[in-house]
C-alpha cells in the first residue's frame, strides 16, 4: 500500500474524531511541555551560577583558614577557633610561588558607617590594590586603595554604589570624611555597579586597606586569601604550591583549605545537572502517562473500527497495511502533540519569567527540545505497536460479523 | 478454475468441535453463474469463506486457477483476494466515513494500480453500475439499492475473475434486489465474470444457470437451471 494514501486514512481517521484525538494528544502535549519548561528551569539554573562565577573571576584559589576535606564544598563563613591565615601568610605566598601572580589578603567584618545624621551598617571589606582586578570590580570616580595606603594603614574608604547612595545621595561623597567604627576615614574612591552576585551584593560594601581593617576588627585574622594563577593550566599545580609553602609556614599542619572557582562551579554544575535530570524525569513519566492515554484510545479505535478492518482485509489489505495505518496513527498523535508541547514549552519558557514577581533565569536547550520530540514520538510506537498488532491479527470474517 | 475436494471444515468451540463442512467437492468452471442454497447451519457460508480465500480448509484441495490454496498464508491469500476475486455482502460493508468513490478506490489502494489511475478506474467501475452522480455521497446518503450497486463497483474495480456474493439481496425490497441480480446478470453474460451467489431465496437462485444445494456440509444436489430469470 502506497505511503501517501496510508498516511491520508490515517489523518482522517483522526480527524473524525476531532474531541478525542485532540484530548489524546492533550496528555502528550502537556508530558513535553512539562519536560521543555522544566529542563529550561534547570538549564536557566546552571549558565546563572556559570555566569556568575565567571563573573566574580576566574583562576582564582580562595585560601580559608581551617581544614575542610572534601573538595568543591563552600568555604566556611565563620572564623572559629582555628588557626588564623595572617596578612603575612598572604606576603609569603605571593613572594615565594612561582605559579601565583597576586596573593590578596582579606578581611571581613560589618561596622556601622555613619555620615552627618545618617548612618549604615555594613559590610566592609579589607583588601589589597590587586583585588580590584581580581573580582573585576571597576572604579566609577576617584582611586581605589593603593599599595601605599596598605603599607601606611591609612584611613581611606572607597564606596559601593548603594552605601554612597543611602549615606550621600546626590551629594558629591569624594574627600569627605565617614566614620567607621569609631575612626575617621577619608573618602577616596566611588565603584561603579556590580550587582548581586550569588546572593552577595557588591554595591552594598565598602573597601578600605587591609591593615586599617586589621586595627578596626582588632585582629590580623584574615577572613581569606584570594589569589590568581597566571596560567589557568596551571591550577593544580599552584593549589600543591600554596600548599606545601602555607604546610611548611604553619609548624608542618594543613590548617587551612584551598578551593577554586571552577571547583565551586563543577559543584554546582553537577547539583544542577542532576537537578535538571530529576525535573526531566519527573516530567518524562507525564509523557509516559499520556502515552498509556494514546495506547488506550488506540484499543477503542481497533475494536471500534473492527468491522473496517475486516472490509480491508477482505479487498486486500495486508498484515503490514494495516499494523502501518493504525501505527500511522498513534504516532501523528504523539508527534503532533510533540510538537505542539515543544511550541507551548518553549514559549512559556521565554514568557513566563517576565510575569513573575522573581527572577527566574530558563535556557532552553537544543537537546531537551530533541529529547522530547524523539521520546514523545517513541512513545507513539511503543504504545501504538500494540494496538496496531492487534488490529492486524483480526480475523477477516470476524470482523465482517462484528457489530 | 475452482476445483474443491473434498474440503473438509472444523471449528473448535470451546470444548465442543463443529465439522461445518464434512468433504465437499465441487468443480466451478470459468464464466458460470452458480447459486449456492442451503438451510441456516448447512455450512454455505464456511464454503463461501473457503472459495473467497478468506479462511483455509482444515483438510482437502482447493485449486484456484490451477494453484492449491488451501494451505497459503495470510498475506497471499489477501493477495489473491485483491486479485481475483470480489465481494459482495448482504448489510453491503461500505465503509461510512467515505465517500462512494472513495469505497470503490479501496481495493485499488492495495492493488499495484499506480495512484494516478484510481480515480479513473473506479470511476468507469461507478459508471457500470449506473452510480457515475452518485460518486460524493457517503453511504448513509444512498438508498440501499445504490448502496449494493457502490458495493458491486468496489467488487469490480480491480477486474477479479470471480464474484462472491452472500445474500446480496438479503436486506433489499425484491424491486432493488431484482435490479442488483440484473446487474450480476449482466456481469457474467457480458464481461463474462464467474459469480457465485449465496442465498435462501429460490426465485433469486432462479437468476442463475446452475444451483448448488448444501446439507449438514456436504453437497447435496447439483442441478442446471433450464429456464433461468432474465
Amino acid at each position: 500500500m502506497n505511503i501517501n494514501e496510508t498516511f491520508k486514512v490515517s489523518l482522517e481517521a483522526l480527524l473524525a474524531n476531532k474531541i478525542r484525538s485532540s484530548l489524546t494528544m492533550l496528555g502528550v502535549i502537556i508530558g513535553v511541555t512539562a519536560v521543555i519548561l522544566l529542563v529550561s528551569v534547570g538549564e536557566g539554573a546552571r549558565l546563572y551560577i556559570e555566569t556568575e562565577l565567571t563573573g566574580l573571576g576566574s583562576n582564582l584559589l580562595i585560601v580559608t583558614p581551617g581544614k575542610v576535606d572534601t573538595r568543591g564544598s563552600f568555604r566556611p563563613h565563620s572564623v572559629g577557633a582555628i588557626r588564623k591565615l595572617s596578612y603575612d601568610d598572604a606576603l609569603f605566598i605571593k613572594r615565594r610561588s612561582q605559579y601565583l601572580k597576586e596573593a590578596v589578603p582579606v578581611i571581613l567584618g560589618t561596622a556601622n558607617l555613619k555620615y552627618k545624621n545618617l548612618s549604615r551598617d555594613i559590610t566592609v571589606i579589607g583588601l589589597t590594590p590587586e583585588y580590584l582586578q581580581l573580582r573585576i570590580l571597576k572604579i566609577e570616580s576617584g582611586s581605589f586603595v593603593t599599595q601605599v595606603d596598605v603599607d601606611t594603614k591609612k584611613k581611606v574608604i572607597v564606596l559601593g554604589r548603594t552605601a554612597k547612595r543611602e549615606l550621600f545621595g546626590n551629594e558629591n561623597a569624594l574627600g569627605k570624611l565617614v566614620t567607621v567604627g569609631e575612626s575617621r576615614y577619608r573618602v577616596v574612591g566611588i565603584m561603579s555597579k556590580k550587582g548581586v552576585s550569588l546572593g552577595f551584593d557588591f554595591d552594598d560594601v565598602v573597601f578600605i586597606p587591609v591593615t586599617s581593617a586589621g586595627e578596626l576588627f582588632d585582629t590580623d585574622k584574615l577572613f581569606e586569601i584570594i589569589t590568581s594563577v597566571k596560567n589557568p593550566e596551571n591550577l593544580d599545580k599552584a593549589i600543591a604550591e600554596i600548599k606545601e609553602l602555607l604546610i611548611k609556614r604553619h609548624s608542618n599542619k594543613e590548617d587551612f583549605t584551598i578551593t577554586s572557582q571552577s571547583d565551586i562551579l563543577s559543584t554546582m554544575q553537577t547539583i544542577l545537572t542532576i537537578m535538571t535530570g530529576v525535573l526531566a524525569g519527573i516530567a518524562g513519566i507525564s509523557l509516559v502517562v499520556g502515552g498509556i492515554g494514546i495506547m488506550n484510545i488506540m484499543l477503542v479505535s481497533v475494536r471500534e473500527r473492527t468491522r473496517e478492518i475486516g472490509i480491508r482485509k477482505a479487498v486486500g489489505a495486508k498484515h503490514k497495511d494495516i499494523l502501518i495505518q493504525f501505527l500511522i496513527e498513534s504516532i501523528t498523535l504523539s508527534v503532533v502533540g510533540g510538537i505542539i508541547g515543544i511550541i507551548i514549552g518553549a514559549g512559556s519558557s521565554v514568557v513566563i519569567p517576565f510575569f513573575l514577581p522573581f527572577y527566574l533565569p530558563t535556557e532552553v536547550t537544543l537537546w531537551s527540545v530533541l529529547l522530547a520530540f524523539f521520546f514523545s514520538a517513541a512513545v507513539g510506537i511503543f504504545f501504538g505497536i500494540y494496538p496496531a498488532r492487534k488490529a492486524s491479527l483480526l480475523d477477516p470474517i470476524e470482523s465482517l460479523r462484528y457489530e | 478454475m475452482i476445483v474443491l475436494k473434498d474440503i473438509k471444515k472444523r471449528y473448535q468451540m470451546g470444548d465442543q468441535s463443529i465439522d461445518a463442512l464434512r468433504g465437499a467437492s465441487l468443480v466451478i468452471k470459468e464464466g458460470e453463474f452458480i447459486s449456492i442454497m442451503g438451510p441456516s447451519g448447512s455450512g454455505k457460508s464456511t464454503l463461501m469463506n473457503i472459495i473467497g480465500c478468506l479462511d483455509r480448509p482444515t483438510s482437502g484441495s482447493y485449486k484456484f486457477d490451477n494453484k492449491e490454496v488451501s494451505q497459503l498464508n495470510d498475506d497471499e491469500l489477501a493477495s489473491i483476494r485483491n486479485e481475483k476475486i470480489g465481494f459482495i455482502f448482504q448489510s453491503f460493508n461500505l465503509l461510512p466515513r467515505f465517500t462512494a468513490i472513495k469505497n470503490v478506490e479501496l481495493p485499488l489502494i492495495y492493488s499495484r494500480v499506480s495512484s494516478n489511475e484510481w480515480h479513473k478506474t473506479a470511476l468507469d467501475a461507478m459508471k457500470s453500475v449506473g452510480l457515475e452522480n452518485r460518486l460524493n455521497h457517503k453511504p448513509s446518503e444512498l438508498s440501499g439499492g445504490q448502496q449494493q450497486r457502490v458495493a458491486i463497483a468496489r467488487a469490480l474495480v480491480n477486474n477479479p475473475s470471480i464474484i462472491l456474493a452472500d445474500e446480496p439481496t438479503g436486506n433489499l425490497d425484491s424491486k432493488s434486489g431484482e435490479q442488483i441480480m440484473k446487474i450480476l446478470q449482466g456481469l457474467n453474460e457480458d464481461k463474462g465474470v464467474t459469480i457465485i451467489l449465496v442465498t435462501h431465496e429460490p426465485n433469486i437462485a432462479q437468476f442463475s444457470k446452475r444451483i448448488i444445494h448444501i446439507k449438514d456440509g456436504a453437497v447435496i444436489k447439483d442441478e442446471k437451471v433450464t429456464n433461468n430469470r432474465k
